[in-house]
């Protein structure tokens, strides 16, 4: 592929990333490893309304080379008390490259004993998976797990 | 790595009936070869999808239908006594056939002579429910396919399509599953091809399967025509892979990647 | 047809924190797949999971068509009184299932 002589390749795709952005380009299907593409930042914006998303006690497991990307076991663990005045409100979970940035909203109460819940979920492609707690204070907190999925050798026609 | 020459020796010997291609201290589940996450989903019923299959089944198998408004329980009562061992003994010899047939087609056979019902399609909801409900009574018994005297010329065929190269890839099913087991396909793990735990809830499918339609698919993968569902070669091939098997654990119903 | 797994202990002791495990049969067709002739398949998911502990509601999620076919869900609840966990399922077509298990708490 011809490319102008001084624009290398990592240029043009942190200029790609950084109009997606901006909202200027829907869906792109390169961007640089760290950008956040637009879809996945306004599903997240949806859930925070703007505040501040603190890294930290949120535990997220996935197995990082997973077997076959329609079943993914995946456990999402908030360290973080569960009592009437300071518990976990609700656990958001998303991802960068599935079709649909949404994978599930859990919410819980003090009554939960313990923030942990677990589920299985499709992955189409290797990506990064997100999940944010909301706490009864109302902050956010975050992980995020990048994961290798694996295609198949034989795969068949399902429809 | 085993040298070429191993390939082309089990060729020149296919017509022998060998349940030993892989020496027995060898071999292997296919449950070995996954990794803890998905083990996990099969080591606890509430957490192995394959039980929904199951419930069903239980469901029908109390159900009153067809002409005789009969259920499996009328003839055959609890299933968790009368049903323990079977399936580990299929496919199966059936007089009236003068041919092996397996679980599925038994479960047919029950409904058009004995309820008088429709036979169910194979891979449909109930079909694979009953054969699950069925399979998990013999959960842990070792299998025992292939002792019956009658069905040695069928394991042989079965056999021999096992090592006959097919397809536009050239390959039999053992270059993969005798040969290369311990090796990789892109990412996804070669096995033995012990059908220990059909039916089985395959993550790529997010559905119960039966081994059939596995059979169908690894065929198709080596882009070979697939037999019909049903078909005697599909049977002699489930029967030579279970007698293959002989001794080992049934684990239906299973879970694999 | 549709079956429901529920795994919840049938005793605990008050106060005591217990795991409760839930697996439901459902295709969650995503929407996003087509035919081999082209046509879309329409998306037919459980948007919706709730559990109630005696009539409260002690946990509820929203599902999206990332969710594997089968759904499972695991999550835990402090044991405080015997009572009836409910538990239900609702989705597109109008999809709708309930389940329900006791605990003894002493």
């Amino acid at each position: 592929m011809q490319q102008p002589p001084n624009s290398s390749r990592r240029q043009f795709l942190g200029l790609a990333g950084g109009a997606a952005a901006l909202g200027a380009i829907p869906v792109i299907t390169v961007r640089p490893a760290e950008a956040t593409p637009a879809m996945l930042a306004s599903a997240i914006q949806n859930v925070t309304a703007g505040a501040v998303v603190h890294t930290g006690k949120v535990k997220l497991d996935i197995p990082p080379l997973v077997e076959n990307g329609n079943t993914v076991p995946m456990m999402v663990t908030v360290a973080h008390p569960m009592a009437p005045e300071d518990h976990v409100r609700s656990i958001h979970v998303f991802n960068e490259k599935n079709p649909q940035p949404n994978i599930a909203n859990f919410y819980l109460g003090p009554h939960s004993g313990r923030a942990q819940v677990s589920t299985r979920i499709r992955l189409a492609d290797s990506q990064k998976i997100v999940a944010i707690a909301k706490l009864s204070d109302g902050s956010f907190w975050s992980a995020s797990v990048d994961v290798v999925v694996t295609l198949a050798a034989c795969t068949e026609e399902v429809i | 790595m085993r040298p070429f020459g191993a390939i082309a020796a089990a060729l020149l010997t296919a017509s022998a009936v060998c349940a030993a291609e892989i020496p027995q201290a060898d071999r292997r589940s296919g449950y070995s070869f996954m990794k803890a996450d998905t083990k996990a989903m099969q080591d606890e019923d509430t957490a192995n999808p394959g039980m929904l299959w199951v419930l069903d089944g239980e469901a029908l198998w109390k159900r009153k239908l067809g002409a005789a408004n009969k259920a499996c329980a009328d003839c055959h009562g609890d299933a968790r006594t009368s049903m323990k061992g079977i399936a580990a003994r299929y496919p199966a010899f059936d007089k009236a056939a003068g041919r092996p047939i397996d679980l599925e087609q038994r479960i047919n056979s029950c409904r058009s002579n004995h309820q008088q019902a429709t036979p169910l399609p194979f891979e449909s909801r109930e079909l694979l429910a009953l054969t699950a409900f069925v399979s998990r009574q013999s959960q842990g018994t070792p299998i025992e396919t292939g002792a019956d005297p009658q069905l040695a010329p069928f394991i042989a065929r079965g056999g021999e399509r096992y090592m006959q190269r097919q397809g536009q890839l050239n390959l039999a099913c053992a270059n993969c599953h005798d040969d290369n087991w311990d090796k990789k396909l892109v990412g996804s793990a070669i096995t033995q091809g012990h059908p220990t735990g059909y039916p089985l809830y395959r993550l790529e499918w997010q559905s119960l399967g039966s081994l059939q339609r596995r059979l169908r698919a690894c065929i198709t993968g080596i882009r070979a025509q697939a037999y019909d569902y049903g078909a005697p070669e599909l049977v002699e091939l489930e029967l030579y892979l279970m007698s293959r098997a002989r001794g080992m654990a049934m684990e239906a119903p299973g879970v694999r990647p | 047809m549709a079956s429901a797994l529920i795994n919840v202990p049938a005793k605990a002791k008050r106060g005591d924190i217990i795991e409760i495990k839930t697996l439901m049969s459902h295709i969650m067709e995503t929407g996003y797949r087509h035919t081999t002739t082209g046509e879309a398949v329409p998306r037919n998911i459980i948007t919706s999971f709730t559990c109630r502990f005696n009539g409260n509601e002690i946990f509820r999620a929203d599902l999206f068509p990332a969710i594997a076919a089968n759904p499972f869900i695991t999550f835990f609840t402090t044991a405080a009184e015997s009572g009836k966990f409910e538990f239900e399922w609702t989705g597109d077509k109008g999809f709708s299932e309930t389940a329900s298990a006791s605990i003894t708490v002493e």
